[in-house]
């Protein structure tokens, strides 16, 4: 996946110059120069600069600039659900783990990045269940971090 | 002497020494799977090891890398495929070796010749941090923003084929850095309200995130077929190695002096540094035609390079706070975390602990000469590891780990963003490391500047006031010069 320097450097420009515009507001120590905008206003001028210069050197690479170059998983829809899956799964994990638990959740992803990396269905199921217990006994029992039990509250133990 | 014998019992009780064993086993298990790295290894013990008291917690992390990166070596031997980055320089030529049929020399190579590279970078870890760390004492913060600058500067002109995007990637580190309340004024700065920004981006997140997740990603999209293993019986890989340590000793000791060298330079780690020792040992080669060929010189030579490059990193890592290298990025970290704040104060205030790092790393080196051993043999049960049931459950643990630091999703979150980032940013050609640099000295650059520039009333010139402070602007302006000469050192390696 090859994106084009000129894209990155118009994002990086514009983050600097978002930051310095932002750093504007913030407060001044009475009787000193050095507040906390100094340091952040330094470094995204620098980010403006570098931006621009990749925007120059990324539009001059070639006669007709290519925006955006693929890869071959781009045409692969196993690869691209790999992908997906991967994402949006720990995406899935922050959004309902709190509420549904994490010996409900866990499992449950386990089983479908096997499936999306093409594991047999029985290996899939045997090995998420395995797998959550095992880290789920070593984080929570024995390094008592605490894992949500989210619906199964009423049973935790 | 005392402090001496206080180390000792620090590190030879069981819960050390089972950790010790522990660690060498999950690095060797890292470093052989292809697609698991030594920095990812460190990344995934974080989390485990911030329930330990320090010196097991620092224990598990020196083991573990030392051994993954010589175990890097198994599959680039067998499979031509380096386990990992470290191991990439000299993949083909071990590859060469194992089709003529000389895998077992060149795994006994890769396996000697790393406890000796791991053995000199610690020698000289040992000679070199307390002299530094005296010097260090009298250093102001005028000495210390340039040395952060310098270190900042070389990670870049190392690290990066074009410079522009390593100083990219190092302003985007830095900027992450800003986010929070750690700055000297104390303001919460771009947190916008939100509660758990105000102290700032989680480091280990981020970690977990750029080192294990963005490698999810890539293996999930990895496209190329799954690779054959080569079967040829191996027998005693120790065979012949006194003869190839005497032949090649000037090689060996070279690979291992620029290796610790390179990974004292920040930024630059055990990769670079075999990618260099490799291209050294084949120009002034008296057999450079064999280089290529399946020929044991090179290897020697970058695989001793590799490994005393681990212990490099740590000089300025504990001297200054400084990484060598993005493990020992994530080691400034933990041993912040374990209120074993790095700097010259270490050495004096605490000595036991420094001692107790060296005898570490020693027995680190050590260990893996059985351990190794054991390894090589077992090889081909370990690279038929299925790597499709592996990475979901490393993925989990990744989630569960980033959550324990502090409980809290947010910092899932974090890691899930850190590596999505990160993978694009790698596949268009911004490095990662100046990234990480820059995270993790940001804060201490920015109180150097602040503190230097109040002290000096804002007249620059006072920052090169002090002849040290001098000498050490001069070297980091000098270092921009530096890319041109490593440019034509990756080219001859490639050639």
């Amino acid at each position: 996946m090859k994106i084009n320097d000129a894209i990155f450097g118009a994002i990086f420009a514009l983050l600097g110059a978002v930051v310095l515009v932002h750093v504007q507001g913030f407060p001044k120590i009475p009787g000193q120069d050095y507040g906390p905008g100094i340091f952040p206003g330094l470094i995204a001028a620098g980010l403006l600069v570098c931006g621009l210069l990749l925007v120059v050197s990324g539009l001059r690479r070639h006669q007709r600039p290519t925006w955006f170059e693929g890869s071959d998983w781009m045409r692969s829809p196993r690869h691209l659900g790999a992908l997906a899956a991967v994402v949006l799964g720990v995406a899935a994990y922050i959004l309902v783990a709190e509420k549904v638990g994490f010996l409900l959740v866990a499992p449950v992803l386990l089983a479908l990045w096997f499936r999306v990396l093409r594991v047999g269905w029985l290996r899939a199921v045997v090995a998420a269940a395995v797998a959550t217990l095992i880290i789920w006994y070593v984080f929570y029992k024995l390094l008592r971090v605490p894992l949500p039990w989210g619906v199964l509250t009423p049973y935790a133990f | 002497m005392e402090a001496v014998a206080q180390a000792f019992d620090l590190v030879f009780n069981l819960q050390t020494m089972l950790v010790i064993v522990g660690a060498a086993l999950f690095g060797l298990f890292v470093g052989a799977v292809p697609g698991l790295t030594a920095t990812m290894a460190t990344a995934l013990l974080v989390p485990v090891t911030f329930f330990m008291p320090p010196i097991p917690a620092i224990a598990a992390i020196v083991t573990a890398t030392a051994t993954a990166i010589f175990a890097g070596d198994i599959p680039g031997c067998l499979l031509r495929m380096p386990g990992t980055p470290a191991s990439a320089a000299y993949a083909d030529e071990a590859y060469a070796m194992t089709r003529k049929g000389q895998a077992e020399l060149a795994l006994g190579c890769g396996l000697v010749f790393s406890v000796i590279g791991g053995l000199f970078g610690t020698l000289v870890l040992i000679l070199a941090a307390p002299t530094l760390a005296e010097f260090a004492l009298k250093f102001s913060s005028f000495e210390y923003f340039w040395l952060v600058l310098l270190g900042l500067t070389c990670a870049i002109v190392i690290t990066a084929e074009r410079p522009l995007k390593g100083i990219v990637s190092l302003l985007l580190g830095l900027m992450v850095s800003a986010i929070g309340l750690g700055n000297p004024a104390g303001f919460p700065r771009f947190t916008f309200g939100v509660v758990d920004l105000a102290g700032g981006i989680g480091l280990i997140p981020m970690m977990i995130g750029m080192f294990a997740v963005a490698e999810i990603i890539r293996y999930a999209v990895d496209t190329s077929p799954a690779p054959q293993v080569d079967t040829q019986p191996i027998r005693n890989v120790f065979r012949g190695m006194g003869l190839l340590l005497r032949r090649y000793w000037l090689q060996t000791l070279r690979g291992s002096t620029l290796g610790t060298l390179v990974g004292a330079l920040p930024g630059a780690g055990a990769d670079i540094a075999a990618w260099m020792s490799y291209a050294i040992s084949k120009k002034s080669s008296k057999e450079p035609q064999k280089f290529g060929t399946g020929h044991v010189e090179g290897i020697i030579e970058s695989g001793a390079a590799n490994n005393s490059a681990i212990a490099g990193a740590w000089i300025p890592a504990l001297v200054f706070g400084i990484p060598g290298d993005s493990i020992t990025a994530i080691v400034v970290g933990v041993l912040y975390m374990k209120n074993m704040n790095p700097g010259p104060v270490l050495f004096t205030q605490n000595p036991q602990n420094i001692y107790a790092v060296y005898l570490l790393f020693i027995l680190a080196n050590l260990i893996m000469i059985p351990l190794g051993w054991w390894c090589i043999k077992v090889a081909k049960n370990l690279l038929r590891v299925p790597r499709n049931v592996l990475m979901p459950i490393i993925l989990l643990f990744c989630i569960v780990g980033a959550f324990a630091i502090n409980n809290t999703v947010f910092d899932v979150g974090v890691m899930l963003l850190a590596g999505v980032v990160a993978y694009v940013l790698q596949e268009n050609g911004f490095p990662v490391a100046p990234a990480i640099l820059g995270v993790v000295l940001g804060t201490m650059l920015e109180e150097n500047f602040v503190t230097s520039m109040i002290k000096a009333d804002g007249d620059l010139l006072a920052f090169f006031g002090r002849p040290v402070a001098a000498t050490l602007g001069a070297l980091a302006i000098a270092a921009w010069f530096l890319p041109p000469v490593i440019r034509r050192l990756r080219r001859e390696a490639g050639a």
